[in-house]
């Protein structure tokens, strides 16, 4: 069981440290308007490889085509306008519905 | 001032109820994640105090997956790690919105993830930035830990949530929240495009964590940017 806290404490104190790194950092380094802009786009690149890689990939591996189906749905959706609700349950209930169907 | 208190209200409302969804999502991978620490045999205090102290979904699974399939915990919490260095670039793009106080800043930082940045910075006005960042972090908080204990206590009565499109959701929450900036800027479109196609090019070849680390590069092809003062 020492294990299992060691493995725990060691990510819970490594993650804070990531999470302390903005805070810390600001107001103590002035970051030109440049940098402020860099980091706000960085935080988009992150979350577009974060969703792409999420919805086709599964351990390394191809993730199956029902949940990238579903993805794009809410891609679809989103591009033309839809309430946040509608895009989210519209991925979620293609994926379901797909699965049913016998699409992996 | 009634009409911007009611403005302010109105705001809160919609804060409110589109994180309510990812809240609700969240919650039930919550339950699954307890159920299945669960029954792989950690004992019930494990998942719930990890969550706590850790509180970063896909690092919780991954360090539980290599912890239980004899990898070690220092084999675990590295697994863990690099998937959260994300969280560091992140709290810097969110790191205005965590203050004033020292305490507030402290507390902020442990509830910054993928789905409260990107809610936060999908906000057209920094106000509102601020308000969704708190509203979102802490209702996940809450959410998400109380589903663990849930799933803890209750074993695997939920089933295979993929059964339910679950993992669609997520990349879908992302997909809404992000699309705005998308839309409206060529420079991060065009970095955002060439980060994803790195990062899945990659993805067969390394551990898991280091393909969006990977995807920065597209910014290389950031150039000036939005240019937002012209000529």
């Amino acid at each position: 069981m020492s294990a299992t806290v060691a493995m725990m404490l060691a990510l819970a104190v490594g993650t804070y440290a990531f999470r302390l790194v903005g805070p810390v950092l600001h107001g103590r380094v002035e970051l030109s308007a440049r940098v402020q802009e860099l980091l706000s786009a960085g935080a988009i690149v992150l979350l577009v490889a974060l969703l792409t890689t999420g919805a086709l990939t599964e351990g390394g591996g191809f993730a199956g085509w029902a949940r990238p189906a579903g993805v794009l749905v809410a891609g679809v959706l989103a591009w033309r306008r839809a309430p946040f609700a509608v895009v989210v349950l519209g991925a979620a209930a293609t994926t379901a519905v797909l699965r049913v169907m016998g699409l992996a | 001032m009634r009409t911007a208190e009611r403005t302010a209200r109105t705001e809160r409302t919609s804060l409110v109820r589109d994180s309510a969804l990812v809240w609700f999502a969240s919650g039930i991978v919550g339950v699954s994640f307890g159920a299945i620490a669960v029954a792989d045999g950690l004992p019930v205090w494990a998942p719930v105090v990890m969550s706590l102290v850790v509180y970063a979904g896909s690092a919780q699974f991954s360090a539980v997956g290599v912890l239980l399939a004899g990898g070690g915990p220092a084999a675990a919490a590295a697994t863990g790690l690099l998937l959260n260095t994300r969280t560091a670039a992140f709290s810097l793009a969110v790191a205005d919105l965590l203050g004033p106080g020292r305490l507030t800043r402290l507390l902020g930082a442990h509830l910054v993830t993928d789905e409260t940045v990107a809610f936060a910075l999908a906000q057209p006005d920094p106000a509102r930035r601020r308000a969704a960042f708190w509203i979102s972090g802490l209702g996940l908080f809450a959410v998400w830990n109380i589903g663990v204990l849930a799933g803890a206590l209750a074993g695997g009565a939920l089933g295979d949530t993929a059964t339910y499109g679950l993992d669609a959701a997520f990349p879908a929450v992302l997909v809404a929240l992000v699309l705005p900036a998308l839309r409206e800027g060529p420079a991060v479109r065009r970095s955002a495009l060439l980060g994803a196609a790195l990062a899945l090019a990659v993805t067969p070849a390394v551990p898991a964590g280091v393909p969006v680390l990977v995807a920065l590069a597209g910014l290389a092809v950031y150039g000036r940017g939005r240019g937002r003062r012209t000529a």
